[in-house]
């Protein structure tokens, strides 16, 4: 066995260097969201880096939503979870047609909407925010899930439209000639030929949009108030209404609501991290 | 499912079908659903805002509101401080993230959590670590030196820094992630080569690594100053604005507005920014769009 020299110690011991604060850095906000979760009340507030009575009280009192900031919870779960597969459905819908209808059937006119589209993708979400707030009081869907669901779309779609038509453009022509030749109506081109190829795409953009309506908040607050319609986000940031707000509580709800995203990230990183980040940004 | 509905209405009429194509007709029809959305969610609110932001007196207005020009300010230093520090950091860690081990591999699928997991609860996280009485922080600061730590986000400089270090710890795996793509992609003969003929590592950095890489980063750092203008979450859920709305930046600000009922005035502030926010604009579209 050949001993390392001392070059090779050096040079590892450069990269611990740098990768234990990397690691110290990404873990110390979601460690103390965790080491809350599982903390007693005093334990929490004392500052302690591991609970002398780890319990898991906390998630009881969640699950059986035994305080006042948290009677609607599986209500409001559950909203989270009916916005988000909502956004995911309609915006792979009219992403998916977009996107077809730009690519692959050069409908006149494509050009400029894809333009405009883009456009919309680098309008700051927080600027649109101030008049789609007024703009769906004069639609009087305010306080209505469907405010939150058109919103994420309009947001989503454009970043949605772009990836998928990039991806089409790589298909070969010849597929739809050939497809044509066949007797293929558009209809069939697009159910048999054309979603099928798009499959890796398709559930990147899915997960894009889903994860993106899960996490909202800024709208999500904007759009819905009353305590049996919002969503989980907005749950957790009206914790802090009260004074001698239940952290560990808001800690374990949070923890909660911060696992599915995560848990779906993971399930899709292979399609996440090719989709996206060769759509995201193109040298 | 109103749009498919109205989708389809907007099949057109029998003399221009008659021109096109059956194609092209179902070209049409596949891109109403996203040009309804984007008449009735993007184009409408927008008019409509502009419309409400009309008047000059909302100008006059907010030049003379002190909250206006701190927020401008602070909306600055987060851009310009800000993402520089965050992109420098994502570049000098997609250097690291490329080199070939274990241990890193498994590093890199535990550092993108912060991207992987929603903002409100890890910002709150963070936010009770800074809280002076409680805060886990300020606990260990007593402990080793028995003295109270400082009141963090009563400070507006050290308040505004933290929101900085929140935005940082969010987004930076995502622009790590894009840069490491952007370096994978570079020949590693080059390297080779470099390395046979004896090349520093400023020098690989210089010569091979940054003329390859230049134009992504810049690309990336425009990108992320566009995004981060509508950065809500790190400002508002970790200062709420404060300590005496001294940290709002400009999309809190709006809100803050139109919390305030100030509809108008909240319009106002974001058509101020829009000298600055389409350039950037402009310039993305321009490159992505080839």
């Amino acid at each position: 066995m050949k001993l390392p020299s001392l070059r090779e110690v050096a040079t590892e011991a450069r990269l611990l260097l740098i990768g234990i604060p990397v690691f110290l850095w990404t873990m110390i906000p979601i460690y103390h969201m965790f080491l809350f979760a599982i903390s007693p009340k005093e334990d929490a507030f004392s500052g302690k880096l591991w609970p002398d009575h780890p319990t898991l009280h906390n998630f009881e009192i969640v699950f059986k939503q035994q305080h006042y900031f948290l009677r609607d919870f599986y209500v409001q779960f559950w909203n989270s979870v009916v916005i988000a597969a909502s956004v995911g459905v309609l915006t792979l819908f009219i992403a998916t047609a977009a996107a077809f209808s730009i690519s692959r059937l050069k409908v006149p006119g494509g050009r400029v909407v894809l333009n405009l589209a883009l456009f919309t993708y680098f309008i700051p979400a927080a600027f649109l925010a101030v008049p789609m707030y007024r703009t769906m009081g004069n639609y009087g869907l305010l306080n209505n899930h469907w405010s939150l669901i058109l919103a994420m779309v309009t947001i989503a779609s454009p970043y949605a439209i772009w990836v998928l038509k990039q991806a089409s453009d790589k298909l070969p022509v010849e597929l739809d000639e050939a497809a044509v030749m066949d007797g293929a109506t558009t209809l069939q081109i697009f159910r048999l030929v054309y979603l099928p190829l798009m499959m890796p795409s398709l559930v990147a953009i899915g997960t894009y949009a889903v994860l993106l309506a899960w996490n909202e908040y800024l709208y999500a607050f904007l759009l819905l108030s009353n305590d049996r319609e919002i969503t989980l986000p907005v749950a957790l940031g009206n914790f802090l209404a009260a004074d001698d707000s239940p952290w560990e509580l808001l800690m374990t709800t949070g923890f909660i609501y911060a696992l599915p995203p995560a848990a779906v990230y993971y399930a899709f990183r292979r399609y996440m991290v090719g989709g996206l980040t060769a759509g995201a940004v193109k040298s | 499912m109103a749009i498919t509905l109205s989708g389809d209405q907007a099949l057109p009429g029998p003399p221009l079908s008659s021109r096109l194509s059956p194609a092209q007709v179902w070209g049409i029809v596949l891109l109403a659903p996203y040009l309804l959305v984007f008449l009735a969610f993007v184009v409408y609110p927008v008019c409509y805002g502009l419309w409400l932001a009309r008047a000059p007196a909302n100008y006059v207005a907010l030049y003379n509101d002190p909250i206006f020009a701190r927020a401008a300010v602070n909306t600055l230093i987060f851009l310009v401080i800000g993402i520089n520090i965050k992109m420098l950091i994502a570049l000098f860690l997609s250097g690291f993230f490329a080199v070939q081990r274990p241990w890193i591999k498994w590093l890199s699928v535990i550092f993108i959590l912060p991207w992987a997991v929603p903002s409100i609860p890890t910002i709150l996280s963070v936010r009770f670590m800074l809280n002076p009485e409680w805060g886990v922080i300020n606990h260990l600061i007593f402990s080793f030196t028995g003295d109270d730590g400082p009141n963090w986000l009563n400070d507006p400089t050290v308040a505004l820094s933290m929101a900085i270090a929140v935005h940082i710890w969010k987004s930076l795996p995502f622009w790590t992630l894009i840069l490491i793509t952007g370096r994978l992609a570079i020949s590693h003969d080059l390297f080779e080569a470099a390395e046979v003929d004896g090349a520093s590592w400023w020098q690989k950095f210089r010569y091979i690594t940054w003329p390859s890489m230049q134009t992504l980063y810049v690309t990336c750092t425009l990108l992320s100053m566009i995004w981060t203008l509508g950065d809500f979450n790190s400002v508002y859920l970790l200062t709420g604005g404060g300590p005496a709305d001294l940290t709002h930046v400009l999309s809190t600000l709006g809100i803050r507005y139109l919390r305030l009922d100030q509809l108008s005035l909240a319009m106002a502030s974001i058509v101020c920014a829009m000298p600055f926010v389409l350039p950037l604009v402009y310039f993305m579209m321009k490159r992505l769009s080839r």
